[in-house]
């Protein structure tokens, strides 16, 4: 699950992270009066950041370093009234519904801190680069000496003479080491009570030297925590931060159903049991020269009320020219979707043509119900393997 | 022969009283599979409907049973908790069904199992379990000697004796469904299994490709692998570096997910590209590079496996 920019932060100054002083908006209002309070406390200059789960906000102008009110007005009125479009987001853009207003920091130097599970040493890690601020691939790609790791513990965490060693090479100095190494355990420990997959600070920021603070001060500037789904159960209080407005309506509703749904922009409609056969039914329609319009994963225990909301689903997007089914009956028993196709066949309707291959467990009884129904689904076919069954699909969409 | 576990393997269902323990308890009956109890806390001294023992502990399960297996159908807050129980029982293959586990929970699990208990051998979590198929009997009503423990539909296997080209191959899988399609179709062509292991769809689990590719490579009655992987993480790229260096039996391999999009998790768990190097693609590109004969489609796992095996009259 992914949270806000603004609730990621709220995660880390609880824990005690030092985060530049700052509040969320929604209005142009709002934001004026945000902006006003971070002058009002001697500040001289506000950040105004769109607050969307996408990234390339920057280069899209949905953050803007303002230097007075009148400024984080202009700011705030376009964020609010623009659609964000950047590489990360569909091509109609993001509505922006909220903005963060926080406090300008002076930077000295940027860098890089993360904590993720690693899968191939099963281990919780913690990442962290001298070169912060920019794309962390693009370093890791290039330069990846740049980039040292540390794993944590798998039953006690990080320790602090493990923060303190990333500190030192990452070259902090004098008492800035303490804050760094003091920030990585409170972002590990965060991490891992939380139930997050990635915990990031980019950029973790240090100040540059002033007389209150002649070493500077470790600061962190912006974060993004995406969070285990299956952890949710014992997560409230990250649960509620989920926000639907920032998801796919339909994926959500999928989600309801006990239905694994994604979308993606092709015409072929798919319906799927188990995640490897869905994929593997979306690389063939691919193959063979379709474009699959959705992953769909329907599971091995789905009702006969489930398959037909999936169906639903499908069909409600306009860009669905025809359906592809494909059952390899394991738990799922073949004649439970023959019905839900009869029964979907009446509730929803197939106006566009319907392929369909079962196999597994129940089949045969699964085939004599379609057989039976065929004067009921005119556009349906049946098609005995994989390849005919994605053959046919993209020969019934093209025709 | 097989891998893992055969005709001699004793097994008990944790979870065996929920809708899902109970009804694959009985498909594994079915298929001729030697359950011999199972654990349910608070139910102990009480019979499943099929008269098998149920126990309140593994410990007690594994006492009065001999059980050397479990199938894990316990709900997912509690499901890691049951993998260390078996573990601490003395279980020596640990089947678990179970998906939707916490990735710390697995975090935590897999070092304690690696550290403490290092004869216990995790499949899973989040798989369709492990089958060595058994001898069709005469009358064709069913199975015999094979061993079968999770949800796989049994009959779709074939025992080496079984099949027409008296081969049969090894089969290790992300995905549940993806290896009936692999079973069904090497079956159809006359190729039948030694023994099918669905190692599972999350990022942090038990036994991986590497494990099950060198039992494989030992084992005399597999000829070949079948390996089917997808998008995320680098497993499969790790497999084929050391199938390059040790394996000296033909793999053939497919990898789902060549049309996901970036970031997205894909019903599995661990099922989401994160770099560049656990796309599809370059999963096929580096497996392709090792020696392994790589499946453009999904529908050519049996015929690919042929292929790989020198089988030049099968219907490729």
């Amino acid at each position: 699950m992914r949270v806000h920019e603004f609730q990621a932060r709220q995660l880390l100054a609880e824990a005690g992270v030092p985060v530049p002083a700052g509040g969320v908006a929604t209005t142009v209002e709002e934001a004026v009066q945000a902006a006003q309070s971070v002058f009002a406390s001697g500040g001289a200059i506000t950040v105004v950041k769109a607050q969307v789960h996408a990234g390339g906000r920057g280069k899209a102008g949905f953050v803007k370093v303002c230097k007075s009110v009148d400024e984080a007005r202009t700011a705030a009125n376009f964020m609010l009234s623009n659609r964000m479009v950047s590489l990360q987001t569909p091509p109609e853009g993001l509505e922006v519904r909220r903005l963060l207003v926080a406090s300008g920091v002076d930077i000295a130097k940027e860098f890089y801190v993360a904590v993720l599970t690693d899968r191939s040493t099963r281990r919780n890690v913690l990442i962290a680069s001298a070169e912060g601020g920019v794309d962390i691939e693009h370093v890791a790609a290039t330069r990846p000496d740049a980039i040292l790791k540390r794993p944590l513990d798998p039953v006690t965490g990080l320790h602090p003479h493990m923060a303190r060693d990333i500190a030192f090479r990452l070259g902090f100095k004098g008492k800035t080491v303490g804050q760094a190494a003091d920030i990585f355990l409170k972002l590990a420990r965060t991490f891992i009570e939380k139930d997050a997959t990635l915990a990031e600070i980019n950029p973790l920021v240090l100040t540059p030297a002033t007389a209150a603070h002649p070493d500077g001060q470790v600061v962190a500037i912006d974060a993004k925590f995406t969070f285990d789904d299956n952890a949710l159960f014992r997560q409230k209080q990250v649960h509620a931060f989920f926000d639907p407005a920032e998801e796919n309506a339909s994926e959500i509703r999928a989600n309801e159903f006990g239905l694994s749904y994604v979308a993606l922009d092709g015409t072929i409609g798919c319906l799927v049991n188990g995640a490897g056969l869905a994929m593997s039914t979306m690389d063939i329609v691919k193959l063979h020269g379709g474009e699959p319009a959705n992953f769909l994963d329907v599971g091995g225990s789905a009702s006969e009320e489930a398959v037909t909301e999936a169906f639903r689903i499908i069909l409600s997007d306009t860009r669905v020219k025809g359906v592809l089914v494909n059952i390899f009956g394991g738990i799922m028993q073949c004649d439970r979707i023959a019905r839900a196709i009869i029964a979907s066949a009446k509730a929803v309707g197939f106006q566009v043509p319907l392929v369909v291959r079962l196999e597994g467990t129940n089949v045969k009884e699964a085939r004599t119900l379609l057989e039976a129904a065929r004067g009921d689904i005119p556009t349906m076919q049946t098609a005995g393997d994989l390849t005919d069954a994605a053959m046919r699909i993209v020969a019934a969409v093209k025709g | 022969m097989s891998i893992l576990i055969d005709g001699s393997t004793r097994v008990i269902c944790q979870g065996i009283t929920g809708s899902a323990g109970a009804f694959h308890t009985k498909g594994c009956l079915d298929y001729g599979t030697q359950m011999v109890g199972g654990v349910t806390p608070g139910k102990g001294g009480t019979k499943d409907p099929n008269g098998l023992p149920i126990f309140d502990t593994v410990h007690a399960a594994v006492k009065a049973t001999g059980a050397t297996a479990t199938m894990i159908f316990v709900p997912p807050p509690f499901a890691a908790d049951a993998i260390l129980e078996a573990a601490d029982a003395g279980i020596g293959i640990i089947c678990c069904i179970t998906e939707g586990i916490a990735v710390q929970d697995m975090v935590r699990t897999r070092s304690l199992l690696d550290d403490r208990y290092p004869h216990c051998t995790l499949v899973g979590p989040n798989c369709p379990g492990v089958i060595t198929p058994g001898k069709r009997l005469p009358d064709g009503k069913g199975f015999t000697g094979g061993c079968k423990i999770g949800i796989m539909p049994g009959y779709i296997h074939t025992h080496r004796s079984d099949a027409s080209t008296g081969r049969a191959v090894g089969i290790i899988s992300r995905s549940g469904t993806l290896t009936y399609e692999a079973v069904w179709q090497t079956s159809t062509l006359g190729i039948g299994q030694s023994t099918c292991v669905g190692i599972g769809g999350d990022p942090v689990k038990g036994l991986n490709f590497i494990d099950a590719l060198s039992m494989f490579n030992a084992d005399q009655e597999t000829d070949g692998v079948i390996l089917i992987g997808e998008i995320g993480g680098q497993d499969e790229i790790d497999a084929g570096r050391w199938i390059q260096k040790h394996m000296k039996k033909p793999v053939a391999a497919f990898i789902a997910g060549r049309t996901a999009p970036k970031g997205k998790r894909m019903g599995h768990a661990g099922a989401i590209i994160g770099g560049e190097n656990d796309t599809a693609q370059a999963k096929m590109d580096s497996l392709r590079s090792c020696g392994v004969i790589v499946a453009e489609s999904p529908a050519d796992l049996g015929s690919t496996m042929a292929r790989a095996l020198g089988m030049v009259g099968a219907a490729v």
